[in-house]
């Protein structure tokens, strides 16, 4: 099982850097809600995995899981959201100004920039 | 009134001038002057103690810990510095009430002021070095602000930028030199290091210190060559160069150099830094000064000597010299700031301050002229003026010290410097005042009216008053400050006829060769103008301007604009010190066995692969792309249900839908496909790093779950407390609100602000010439025929009632199981989201009542107040308190005040998710969507 999760995570992390690497806008989006998957995943399994063990208590539970992990991982989603939709938001605007959802700086605009 | 309370005065004032900015100048300054008084009383209260040897403290740990508290001293040297700073600053806000055009903003400037005179007075009444340096780099930071009050003018942008980056600086360093003194003297306090002197002096760190905080204090005072700032901050307001740049600020550095006194001085490391900077200083001051052609220019270059001339007794290293610094400390703010008042008023009456086209104007201003006249006399040091005792201090002490071999170098070279201090302060009276009238004015110059001439007039007086009755005046203040400086009683005696003393015979040269060298001056100014002019200033600018130069080659070199290269530069950088780390490193062994994989563990893993393959391979399809970023999503919330997660689960799956819904909005607006740009090279390239970047993750992950936890985790804390202190079952939920309650109130504003951020952004793209693009590119799309299907209209508003009480329940249950207010706010926006997927944008915000940036507010304050609340009961912010309740016909049922708190949270995620949502719908309707209600169900409450 370990050895699933551990591959999941690192198959998100590769094809969410590998669109993050690309030059569009809605590619590096949906490669950050890929990473976005696989770090809450990893923080998530800090915890180390246990089956059957939710942190609610209750009379008879031989255990319970880490709780703190899943505590993080639960706001990580929430703010995770907030981000990604903080740059939808950049994407489209600079979409609608610029003509065109690149994200690589124009040469005319690279070097020299500010005073 | 406690030392910190005094202190503290002028900040509290500083919020007043803002506060009363439509009241105009009058109010505002005397609110000012009221707080400055206030504190100046305060001061003058504990006077009686300190001059008989107490000092005064107050203490407020902060963090004691590490040493760190607001803790106050009030000692001799305090108070005379206390005096003068409030004193003084009592006299410039008057005048500054006059000085001020009613076009310059009051509010702004006595703001500024007030933080400066706050600062200040921190700096002189703290005995913690560590506060010392806060409050000396907010000195330097409203020094800043105050140089450029004026800034639409270039050369107050420039001084003021000067000033702060070469005093800046120095802090910087002087911040280094009293760490390091704190380390030698074991305490940040100064009453500790002030006693560790013998210490200090035979530390190996003590060179090191001495030169890093002398560099604090001589840029600070601009002692030579760190001068050129002062002269160029004279582009502030009068007002300003008056109190800042003569009277108190610079003389920050002197009196950091008096503070530390007693445990720096007498070394001989002290003498030849301290003493040569300060007659270099001297020197290069006095003869430049006499040059200057602008009244101020002349004034900044002898508040440069004179800096010297005090650093240079502080260097001497005897305790009667202390006394002599202490005395001109006085003697110098008392005529200087008189000086800069005077020259302001001419400033204002002759539109002018070059001494060249100014001439005769004590016929057309006499009272300006009297003032003027007694302030440079006693800064040329004519008896009987106050100015003319501390020099014969200062000539006193030079005669008797050993300079660079000869016994009499230095003494020769003092007075040849008091010499030019002599020739530029008689410069000032004859080829101002005196002379043949001068008729081409801009405007005909007059005596001011008593608000401009009244403080200089003051201190006029006090000058009169020093030289003619010294003790009474002014001794017994500086004879405690002295006492507080060399760490031993004093009991000087001044008075201005000492009899025939060789001091005496040097100030009759100085007199002489002073009169001589302005009757000479045309002479003295062509050989100066024949001279090169090293000007340091300069060097400074072009140093500058290089170092901004490389600095801006190396970033572009970096970062030539491709994002791809940094961030996968970035990524690369990550991978390989995580592979370092692990090469060099030990892991322990693995410790824990693999969990059993179960078939449906593995149908989910297929799935995720499968899908994230193909979401690689067809990423330029987007909608596509959009499809198996979901599927990705929806595994992963199983595999949280599957691995004991259920509230991560809930909360990624119902997140996973408003971002699917989210990004279908966007990608209305956005190209449908990616086109290919990357060569087949660089994709593989990045293939490459991303291969790397996931397998080394994945690695990670795989070695932290097989290998045990490297020290005790805090998690039984929490299970083993979460029923007994917070209340409640579910302890993810109640370490949320409960124990971690800080982190989450944090996050939900974060949340707040993001959403009103974009709510902003969506404000700029709709408006103007963006809003116009929106309609040109978008406007005549196609629409689809049927916008709101009536099965998914009735379908959706049967569930908006069932979804609220669905979510109403996971809210309640949410303490004691999975659930509370991150998924319950989703639950309930997912549910308003389909109304307006459903009927449409109009109809849905018709109904709308509350404003989604009040819900977010709402929710913050709701969480805030149940936070407080906990004060009520004298406990911390958040501490939770629960019980049980029983109302008629219902079962026994708890309730927590975190309950309060998870409402906040609740609120602010339905009005943050609702903003964001509604602003993206705003930019459809503004690129050309209308209310299409031909199939709704009432057509009537569609149109808006």
């Amino acid at each position: 099982m370990e050895l699933l999760v551990a591959s999941a995570i690192g198959i998100l992390t590769a094809a969410a850097v590998y669109l993050i690497l690309r030059r569009r806008s809605f590619a590096v989006v949906l490669g950050m809600t890929m990473l976005s998957y696989a770090i809450n995943l990893f923080l998530f399994s800090t915890g180390r995995l246990v089956r059957g063990a939710p942190p609610v208590l209750s009379d008879g539970a031989p255990a319970y899981t880490d709780p703190l992990p899943q505590a993080l991982v639960l706001t990580a989603i929430v703010i995770g959201f907030g981000m990604t939709a903080v740059v939808v938001m950049m994407a489209l605007g600079a979409f609608v100004e610029g003509g065109d959802d690149r994200i690589d700086m124009p040469s005319r605009d690279a070097g020299g920039a500010g005073e | 009134m406690s030392p910190a309370l005094i202190a503290a005065l002028p900040f509290l004032g500083a919020l007043v001038p803002g506060l009363l900015v439509r009241s105009g100048r009058g109010v505002a300054a005397c609110a000012c002057a009221l707080f400055t008084l206030t504190a100046l009383i305060g001061l003058c209260l504990h006077a009686p103690a300190v001059l008989a040897g107490e000092v005064v403290a107050a203490r407020i740990d902060w963090l004691p810990q590490i040493g760190l508290a607001a803790s106050f001293r009030l000692d001799g040297l305090g108070l005379l510095f206390g005096i003068l700073i409030l004193g003084i600053g009592l006299l410039i806000i008057l005048y500054a009430r006059f000085y001020l055009d009613p076009r310059d903003p009051p509010g702004r400037f006595f703001t500024y002021l007030m933080l400066f005179q706050g600062a200040m007075l921190g700096i002189v009444l703290s005995d913690n070095v560590l506060l010392l340096l806060v409050m000396w780099e907010l000195t330097s930071l409203s020094s800043f602000l105050l140089i450029g009050y004026w800034r639409h003018q270039p050369e107050a942008r420039q001084g003021a930028r000067m000033a702060l980056v070469v005093t800046g600086m120095g802090g910087l360093a002087m911040i280094a030199g009293l760490l390091l003194l704190g380390q030698v003297a074991g305490s940040n306090e100064l009453s500790d290091i002030l006693l560790a002197g013998e210490a200090v002096r035979t530390s190996p760190l003590y060179v090191p210190a001495l030169v890093l905080i002398l560099v604090g204090a001589f840029t600070k005072s601009a002692q030579f060559p760190f001068h050129f700032w002062l002269p160029r901050a004279m582009a502030a307001p009068t007002p300003v160069s008056a109190y800042l740049h003569s009277a108190t600020m610079v003389k920050a550095g002197i009196f950091l150099m008096a503070r530390l006194w007693p445990v720096l001085s007498g070394t001989p490391e002290w003498f030849w830094i301290v003493t040569t900077a300060g007659l270099a200083t001297m020197c290069v001051g006095a003869v430049v000064a006499l040059f200057q052609d602008d009244l101020k220019g002349l004034l900044a270059y002898s508040t440069v000597s004179h800096l010297g001339l005090i650093t240079m007794l502080l260097g001497f290293g005897t305790q009667a010299a202390a006394v002599a610094a202490m005395f001109h400390i006085v003697a110098h703010a008392t005529f200087k700031a008189a000086l800069f008042m005077a020259t302001g008023i001419v400033d204002h009456a002759a539109h002018t301050r070059s001494i060249r086209r100014l001439s005769g104007l004590g016929a057309l201003m006499p009272l300006t002229f009297v003032i003027a006249a007694v302030a440079s006399l006693s800064m040329a040091g004519i008896p009987p003026l106050g100015g003319f005792i501390s020099k014969e201090l200062m000539l006193e002490q030079a005669a008797h010290t050993r300079w660079l071999g000869g016994p009499d170098v230095l003494g020769w070279i003092v007075v040849a410097a008091t010499m030019f201090s002599v020739a530029y302060s008689l410069r000032y009276v004859f080829h101002v005042f005196t002379g043949r009238v001068e008729t081409g004015y801009p405007a005909r110059p007059h005596d001011p009216g008593m608000g401009l001439w009244l403080a200089p007039a003051l201190l006029v007086a006090l000058t009169v008053l020093i030289g003619a009755a010294p003790d009474a005046s002014a001794g017994w203040l500086v004879a405690a400050a002295a006492s507080a400086v060399t760490g031993a009683a004093q009991h000087p005696h001044f008075s201005v006829w000492h009899g025939v003393t060789p001091a005496l015979a040097m100030s009759g040269v100085a007199v002489a060769g002073g009169v001589a060298l302005l009757l000479l001056w045309r002479v003295a100014d062509r050989v100066r103008a024949a001279l090169p002019a090293p000007d340091a200033g300069r060097w400074h600018e072009a140093a500058v301007w290089t170092a901004t130069r490389w600095s801006r080659g190396i970033a572009d070199g970096l970062t030539n604009g491709s994002m791809s290269r940094g961030l996968g530069a970035i990524v690369a950088v990550i991978v390989a010190a995580g592979i370092a780390a692990w090469a060099t490193g030990a892991a322990p062994a693995f410790s824990r066995p693999m969990l059993p994989v179960t078939a449906i563990a593995l149908i989910g893993w297929v799935m995720l692969v499968t899908a994230t393959g193909c979401m690689v391979f067809y990423h330029r399809s987007r909608l596509l792309a959009l499809v198996l970023v979901g599927i990705a999503g929806l595994i992963v919330s199983a595999a949280f249900v599957y691995l004991s997660a259920p509230d991560l689960a809930l909360t990624q799956i119902s997140v996973e839908v408003v971002t699917v819904v989210v990004l279908l909005l966007a990608l209305n607006f956005l190209p449908k496909v990616t086109p290919v740009e990357s060569t087949a090279p660089r994709r593989a390239l990045h293939g490459l790093v991303a291969v790397a970047a996931g397998g080394a993750f994945g690695a990670l992950a795989y070695v932290i779950m097989r290998t045990g936890p490297a020290f005790p985790s805090i998690a039984d804390y929490m299970v083993r407390n979460s029923y007994k202190l917070g209340g409640g079952n579910n302890v993810v939920n109640v370490i949320l609100v409960d124990f971690r309650g800080y982190d989450t109130f944090g996050e939900i504003t974060v949340l707040g602000i993001a959403a009103v951020a974009i709510f902003a952004l969506t404000q700029t793209l709709v408006g103007g010439a963006t809003g116009q693009k929106l309609r040109d590119l978008f406007g005549d799309r196609a629409r689809a025929g049927d916008r709101h299907p009536l099965p998914l209209v009735v379908v959706t508003r049967i569930l908006l009632p069932l979804v609220l009480v669905v979510a109403v329940y996971i809210f309640l249950r949410g303490h004691n199981a999975p659930g509370g207010g991150f998924v319950a706010g989703l639950l309930v926006s997912i549910a308003l989201v389909m109304q307006y997927m459903a009927s449409g944008f109009g109809w849905a915000e018709g109904r709308r009542s509350i404003p989604y940036h009040g819900l977010i507010g709402l929710g913050v304050l709701a969480a805030g107040i149940t936070g407080a609340g906990a004060w009520l009961a004298g406990r911390p912010f958040l501490t939770s308190a629960y019980g049980y309740f029983k109302l008629p016909g219902l079962e026994e049922f708890e309730l927590a005040t975190a309950m309060g708190f998870d409402l906040g949270v609740f609120l602010c995620v339905v009005g943050a998710v609702m903003l964001m949502l509604q602003s993206l719908s705003r930019i459809a309707r503004r690129a050309g969507e209308t209310d299409d209600t031909s199939s709704n169900l009432d057509p009537a409450g569609g149109r808006r």
